[in-house]
């Protein structure tokens, strides 16, 4: 009887195994494929077979070098300038926004918190034609600053999520620093923000990752002006009709290149990452 | 139906009885909805004459300096020795004004026709001259903005009607007028949501909402070829856009490719929302399984998926599904069979590679986030199906799947809504390929959100994409709307109603 247990238990665990590994093998493999196309030395073109023939990191050194028609550092630098100052800006927006809705009473706190989550149900692009008028009349269009204003003014509309965190503070913390002659802004710097570190993470990893990841509103907004394009548009140049025969393993370098931070600091930071989507999507 | 009967159902009968239940309660919860409507109008009215009332009554009471400030803002403040105060009040005042007749006023003028000169070439003296017209899409950009700086500026009018009034009356009792810095502490504790919430709801008002009333009132005008500023002008045609989205009329008709689009991406939110879910939880329950090693490598393993920036990994599948040299034919010939044209041979193989491809997306983050959910469920009410006897398959459908339901379901209300709005997947995949001649500017596996790009990008039909995304909103509206009833009358039902 015991002996047939363990023999079933080992048949299914055995069986687990073999599912887990095959998923796993589908999971990795396109990512291999990139790294491996990416380290192929022969041609820049996609060629009709799997593994390539010889092996150099001349794609690379190309990509970062030979800059006279697709400036992929240039875009690299761009794209890092515009995160850091739309990450600071929202982070600050959008924790501003949820603690005044979740921990002060006033009002309009309400009615502005359904207007909020109202707006956030209408399809985000409808709006990019008008945005980039606006950012015309202010001889913003094709500049940088245009892209930090777009990836963070909205920002505070997501406010939802870190709410939710907060909501679960106890607000007798509150109470006790009130009664100890504490202003709301005290609270606010001193109380709440120490405690709620997966929430920071979550909402700095977010909208740092955002500007890496966004290509419609660059597109939009920088037209044809190249050297201020940033990795993602960039790197759809590459294997636009256009270039895609000779740029295609550099595309696939830059890929690389884009991928390995973002992934490290996502690997890094998952946790906080989990906590933050649970924390306001989730009724526990 | 007692709570005692309605425990005993099974889930089927209770999704059953739930969905009888949300029919039979509909008409109900309409007229509720309605009455809702109604109230709050009802309020917004009563509210606005209150205003208006007390607007009035802080005239009549108020001492000279109240009376002027009405007229001459900040007068009030000033004459109380709250100098900054009533200093800022005037500057704001001289500020709009300005706005108004420098900018505002001749937009405001035309905001009713969207312009009545044409532009173009022009016969001056013998020689072709290029003559400015109006800018219908200008007029209509800078009429909104002058109404937003108008309301703004009312705000600011009301706060110091008020502001004059208050000062007025501590005086009258010969109280203590708070300082400017006074004021300003005020800013750090009681009034701290003022500090807080100001900033960013300027730049939401200026950079959200102002584009988005500016689009929505886009959907009443005839604003597409041939009415395109700055050479022509369009005007307000009412509800016009609307039928002409319905309209069945000509080859490639709008009506037919909304119908089609709409039914694409309802079961595209389906499959993409669901399968990712319960799949994703199956592989998730496999990883946390007793006896299975290296946890943490399996789930890193899928993990990595998602921490590569989404537009990476889908331009590379893109690559990978072309014909001849993309790997997946690659290795579908090596294998002996042949190569399938995953994007542009039939809308069902162009569908079902977009759905597979999303599960491919989807299922690492439902692993990410179920995970600990599911390491929550108590262990003894696995034993005790064991015991009695449940497979795993049916312990999954009786004790995983009501579990998670319950516990995500505002989860799954926003991994819906994100679908229904998922730009990023079709974009790069398929752009919408497989096209069809009947189908006007799209292709079969085209969302409502890319047709509604593609109709802003490519055929500059305005007016057609600010109405689509208005829908869009009503369905997204309407389903967050009704799946929100539905969970909290299940909430009542387990409170023995």
């Amino acid at each position: 009887m015991i002996k047939s247990y363990k023999l079933r238990r080992n048949l299914s665990n055995a069986l687990v195994y073999t599912i887990l590994a095959i998923m796993g093998l589908i999971w990795i493999s396109p990512l291999v494929w990139m790294v491996l196309h990416s380290l192929r030395a022969e041609g820049g073109s996609a060629v009709p077979y799997l593994m390539p023939e010889t092996f150099s990191f001349k794609n690379y050194i190309e990509l970062f070098t030979d800059t006279s028609l697709l400036n992929f550092p240039r875009w690299f630098l761009n794209t890092f300038v515009v995160a850091c100052f739309s990450c600071v800006i929202s982070t600050l927006s959008v924790l501003m926004v949820s603690y005044s809705f979740s921990r002060l009473r006033f009002k309009a706190r309400k009615p502005l918190i359904n207007i909020g989550m109202i707006i956030g149900m209408f399809p985000g692009f409808m709006t990019m034609i008008a945005i980039y008028y606006l950012l015309k009349a202010m001889g913003l269009t094709q500049t940088l600053p245009a892209l930090v204003i777009c990836y963070s003014a909205g920002a505070g509309i997501g406010f939802q999520i870190s709410k939710g965190f907060f909501d679960t503070i106890p607000r007798a913390l509150d109470e006790a620093a009130t009664i100890d002659g504490a202003t709301k802004n005290q609270i606010f710097w001193k109380i709440i923000l120490p405690m709620s570190k997966p929430i920071v993470v979550y909402t700095v990893l977010t909208s740092f990752i955002g500007p890496w990841t966004d290509f419609i509103l660059v597109r939009i907004i920088m037209g044809d002006a190249r050297d201020n394009y940033t990795v993602s548009v960039g790197l759809q140049l590459m294997v636009s009709q256009q270039y895609i025969s000779k740029y295609f393993t550099r595309f696939l370098a830059g890929s690389t290149v884009v991928a390995i931070p973002i992934t490290l600091l996502f690997l890094k930071m998952q946790n906080y990452y989990v906590e933050g989507v649970t924390a306001g999507g989730v009724k526990g | 139906m007692k709570y005692i009967d309605y425990v005993q159902l099974n889930p089927f009968q209770r999704a059953g009885y739930k969905i009888k239940n949300f029919f039979v309660n509909l008409p109900k919860n309409i007229g509720k909805f309605f009455c809702m409507i109604g109230r709050f109008f009802k309020m917004l009215i009563l509210g606005i004459a209150h205003s208006f009332a007390n607007y009035g009554k802080r005239f009549a009471k108020g001492d000279w300096a109240t009376k002027v400030s009405y007229l001459i803002m900040g007068t009030g403040n000033f004459s109380k020795g709250q100098y900054i105060k009533g200093l800022l009040f005037l500057l704001i005042e001289a500020a709009y004004a300005a706005f108004l007749i420098f900018f505002g006023i001749t937009y405001i003028a035309k905001f009713g026709t969207l312009g009545t000169e044409h532009g173009g070439f022009e016969w001056v003296n013998g020689i072709p001259t290029h003559v400015d017209g109006d800018n219908s899409m200008l007029i209509l950009l800078y009429g909104v903005v002058t109404i937003v700086v108008t309301i703004i500026f009312l705000t600011f009018y009301i706060i110091n009607t008020k502001s004059a009034y208050k000062v007025c009356q501590l005086k009258r009792e010969g109280k203590h007028i708070p300082t400017f810095k006074e004021e300003m502490k005020e800013y750090l504790d009681e009034k701290f949501h003022i500090t807080l919430l100001s900033i960013p709801t300027l730049l939401i008002g200026i950079f959200t909402i102002l584009p988005l009333i500016f689009m929505i009132l886009i959907a009443f005008t005839n604003y597409r070829p041939p009415h395109l500023p700055p050479n022509s002008l369009f005007t307000w045609t009412g509800l016009q856009t609307f039928g002409e989205v319905f309209s069945s009329k000509g080859g490639a008709s709008m009506g037919h490719t909304f119908l089609v689009l709409t039914e694409w991406t309802i079961i595209w939110a389906v499959f993409a929302t669901f399968l990712n879910y319960i799949m994703g939880m199956i592989v998730a329950l496999m990883i946390n399984k007793k006896g299975i090693k290296l946890k943490a490598l399996w789930r890193t393993l899928f993990v990595i998926t998602i921490a590569v920036p989404q537009f990476v990994t889908l331009l590379v599948m893109n690559q990978m599904l072309q014909l001849n040299t993309g790997a997946i034919n690659v290795l579908l010939q090596n294998l002996g069979f042949q190569q399938i044209d995953f994007i542009n041979s039939s809308a069902l193989t162009a569908r079902i590679t977009v759905i597979v491809i999303n599960l491919w997306v989807g299922i690492p983050y439902t692993i990410l986030i179920t995970s600990g959910i599911l390491m929550n469920i108590p262990a003894d009410l696995y034993e005790s199906a064991t015991i009695d006897g449940a497979g795993p398959f049916k312990s999954f459908m009786k004790i995983t799947l009501p579990y998670m339901l319950f516990v995500t379901t505002p989860y799954l209300i926003t991994t819906f809504i994100n679908n229904i709005n998922n730009f990023n997947v079709i974009y790069l995949l398929t752009n919408g390929s497989p096209t069809h001649e009947s189908l006007y500017q799209a292709g079969y596996t085209d969302l409502l959100v890319t047709w509604l790009f593609k109709l802003t990008m490519n055929s500059q039909d305005y007016n057609y994409a600010a109405a689509i995304g208005i829908l869009v909103f009503i369905v997204c509206a309407s389903l967050s709307l009704i799946t929100f009833n539905l969970t909290k009358s299940a909430k009542d039902e387990e409170a023995f109603s």
